[in-house]
């Protein structure tokens, strides 16, 4: 009597598990306690084991797919054992190595073997002697029978062959040469979004996908503007989990909050530098620095510049920062798009002149959607300190506080120092408490060192 | 440079060889009197007399073994078979005795013959006369393969061939002997092994070799009307096959389809695909494809025989394919 083998729950809250790979071969030996499959869970990759001695008999489930707990993946029983309601072919491409060498020491004859070895007894010499037999019987038509044998295994290796690529992913599908040009190039395969058969990842889309962002700290990793403008990634099982009990926490955006205080004497340095060179013909505000930082930082840290589409989360490459601005009856965010590829002149020059028609309300809708960060700057109302509201699907905001004169430490001494305060928003679903603090780690060492800004 | 047939490219390489050397002679059915069923050994009986142009019998495997001996005691025989469908009699002579003898006799004995002819289907002579069979020879070590696509090819590799210490199984083009093109004069001799790059590309590769060249050729001016840029190699030796070209396309390409006239299976594009997943794995950006004939007998029906046939249109549909178009 076969046992089954199914999808148990590997924790708590575990509802479904992704079967990342299979540890046994159909047909292979299994002991109570061997490790069957490796299975990803909300949490964790964890073991499948078997709770029964025998051969794997057959896997149901192909390595990729996601099932729910307690469904069936496969059975254990005695070799050449049947597996009830086993009608339907292999889950991989990989057979039963029994029927594979039938097959290959008898093409002529070895029509019926590999498919009548299912339910009879399967054994590679029971097979071959099957086939030899049902050859013999067919006479004269053998030549005709071995034809539609072999076309019968080459459909049959084609559809278990399609049958594991449309499993959810899990192994990026790349062709040998994308795989050399990304390991070349650092890129990371699993943020590329294949155009080749069945999502392949081909050559093409490394040559558009932006290089790896493998920068040192203090030098800023820059976007090319030829890139896609975003990559909707699959929610893991993990994210799943974030998601959906962190808003029974607070929901439905579960927001978490960060601060951090910026040194702020270079960057009015810079301001006095540019308007004692430039006079009133360059205008560059502390808000523009902000937006400039913010945007280059986005382009760092794409996981901070993202989308929560419930179903998926889409990273954005491009930087589009909405920007909120006060008018007299409430408020709105026009976009300043590809800020991160706007120079600070052409960063103020746009805020103001978006302000501006906001105010008369006359920003056209396209202008204020499609924001991928939000900004709101409270700094001139001389609020220290303040959280924003996430302004969805957007994942986050940064609320900018006033820059005031305060006493700091620097150099083990208490000196004056021009000090802002930032706080910024995250949807939980998205950014995690440390990804959103390595985000504010590098828009502080911006604009704690504004000269990058500058270029 | 003369313009000539791929007939007379190779009638001027038997002549200048035969002039050359007087261990060369010719052996075949109906080679003297009648000039050669194809005409290819044309006014060299009158040239050479009767003891270098030989007729024999209809008797393949007799004469197969008569060129073996010659070439074992010091001749080079050039052996013509009417048509490589005939040479399925001779093939114990070319592969047990041929191709074996330096090996079985520890380099003493060494055979240099060839076995020339036409291979390949013409118009509607059945499926027992339309049959490609250099994957059957290029399959025997021991034994080399030559199947050429141009006049030019066809004079400078044959003289190559007759040259050569060791057995060479020539395989002309039955459709091309009417082909023209310019031959260069003199003693122009192309080497044994290597792939001729017919057409620069950068897309995508397309190797072909005798009969699906000119198909080939033609695929790349209607890819390039559609803005691919193929390059089409000619192997012109199926063995020893001239892996480094094929590497160095594939390298630059990065996508191939490998074109033959014979059927599909062990057939030539096999050993070219294996070659290539296993030397250029990382240049590879898809797989690729095969455009073989069809796999069954050829049929005698002329329109089933045309859908059996390679041709440029499955050529480019190939290439198109492999390029995700």
């Amino acid at each position: 009597m076969a046992t089954k083998i199914v999808m148990e729950a590997l924790s708590p809250t575990m509802e479904e598990g992704r079967l990342v790979e299979w540890k046994k071969a159909e047909g292979q030996p299994v002991a109570a306690g061997d490790v069957l499959a490796e299975v990803e869970t909300d949490k964790a990759v964890m073991e499948l084991v078997a709770r029964a001695a025998g051969v794997l008999l057959k896997q149901t489930v192909a390595a990729g797919a996601t099932v729910p707990v307690s469904s069936l993946v496969g059975w254990i029983g005695q070799p050449g054992e049947a597996v009830p309601d086993g009608a339907s072919g292999p889950a991989t491409g990989a057979a039963a190595p029994a029927g594979a060498s039938a097959a290959g020491a008898a093409p002529a004859a070895g029509s019926a073997a590999p498919a009548a070895g299912g339910t009879a007894a399967g054994a590679a010499s029971a097979g071959v002697g099957a086939g030899a037999g049902a050859a013999g019987a067919a006479g004269a038509a053998g030549a005709a029978g071995a034809a539609g044998a072999a076309g019968a295994a080459q459909g049959g290796a084609a559809g278990a062959g399609a049958g594991a690529a449309t499993a959810p992913a899990g192994r990026v599908k790349a062709s040998p040469l994308a795989r050399r040009i990304a390991a070349d190039k650092g890129v990371d395969l699993t943020r590329v979004t294949g155009s080749g058969p069945e999502g392949r990842v081909i050559k093409r889309d490394l040559d558009r996908a932006p290089a790896a962002a493998a920068a040192p700290t203090r030098a800023v990793t820059r976007r090319r503007p030829d890139g896609p403008p975003f990559e909707d990634t699959p929610l893991t099982q993990i994210r799943k989990t974030i998601a959906k009990r962190l808003v029974q926490s607070i929901g439905p955006i579960p927001t978490f909050y960060l601060t951090t205080e910026i040194d702020m004497e270079r960057a009015a340095d810079l301001r006095e530098q540019i308007k004692a060179t430039q006079g009133d013909a360059v205008k560059v505000s502390f808000n523009d620095l902000v937006v400039r930082a913010v945007a280059l930082t986005l382009v760092e840290h794409r996981a901070c510049n993202a989308w929560w589409l419930d179903d998926k989360i889409r990273y954005w490459n491009e930087v589009h920062v909405s920007m909120a601005v006060a008018v007299p009856d409430g408020l709105i965010t026009p976009v300043i798009r590809n800020a991160d590829l706007k120079s600070l002149t052409e960063i103020g020059a746009e805020s103001r002149e978006l302000a501006g028609r906001a105010r008369e309300r006359k920003l056209k809708p396209e202008e204020y959607t499609g924001g991928t960060f939000s900004i709101s700057n409270l700094g001139m109302f001389d609020i220290e300190h303040f959280t924003a509201v996430i302004n969805p699907p957007e994942a986050g905001i940064l609320a900018v506080g006033s820059i005031a004169t305060v006493p700091a430490v620097v150099g083990g001494q208490v000196v004056p120092r021009k000090r802002m305060r930032v706080t910024m928003s995250c949807d939980h679903r998205v950014i995690d408490g440390a990804t959103g603090a390595e985000f504010l780690k590098t828009l502080k060492q911006l604009l704690e060192n504004p000269i990058s800004l500058v270029w | 440079m003369a313009t000539l047939t791929y007939r007379d490219a190779l009638n001027v390489a038997l002549r200048e060889e035969m002039a050359r050397d007087d261990r060369v002679f010719l052996m075949g059915e109906e080679v003297a009197e009648y000039d050669g069923a194809y005409k290819v050994s044309r006014g060299l009986l009158k040239e050479f007399g009767p003891k270098r142009v030989v007729d024999t019998p209809i008797a393949e495997l007799g004469f197969a073994g008569i060129g073996v001996g010659a070439a074992m005691v010091g001749l080079r025989p050039v052996i013509e078979m009417m048509t490589w469908n005939f040479a399925l009699l001779a093939i114990d002579q070319i592969v047990n005795s041929a191709a074996k003898m330096r090996y079985m006799s520890g380099g003493q004995v060494g055979v240099p013959i060839v076995f020339r002819g036409p291979g390949g289907a013409a118009l509607q002579l059945g499926a027992q006369h339309s049959q490609a069979f250099e994957s059957y020879y290029a399959h025997i070590p021991g034994l080399k393969v030559i199947a050429p696509a141009t006049p030019a090819d066809a004079k400078g590799l044959l003289k190559a061939a007759i040259r050569d210490e060791d057995p060479v199984v020539f395989i002309e083009g039955e459709m091309l002997y009417n082909l023209k093109g310019e031959v260069p004069d003199g003693d122009h001799v192309t080497p044994i092994g290597k792939a001729d790059i017919k057409r620069a590309g950068k897309d995508v590769t397309i190797i072909c070799h005798s009969k699906t060249v000119a198909p080939s050729l033609k695929a790349a001016e209607a890819l390039a009307a559609e803005g691919v840029d193929a390059e089409v190699i000619d192997l012109r030796t199926i063995r020893p096959l001239d892996v480094d070209t094929i590497l160095e396309s594939v390298a630059r390409t990065n996508r191939c389809v490998v074109a033959e006239e014979g059927w599909p299976f062990a057939g030539v594009g096999a050993q070219v695909v294996d070659t290539i997943q296993r030397e250029a794995f990382d240049a590879l950006d898809a797989p690729i494809l095969r455009v073989t004939g069809a796999d069954v007998p050829m049929p005698y029906n002329k329109v089933l025989e045309r859908a059996a046939k390679v041709d440029a249109a499955k050529i480019q549909d190939a290439a198109k394919k492999v390029l995700y178009l």
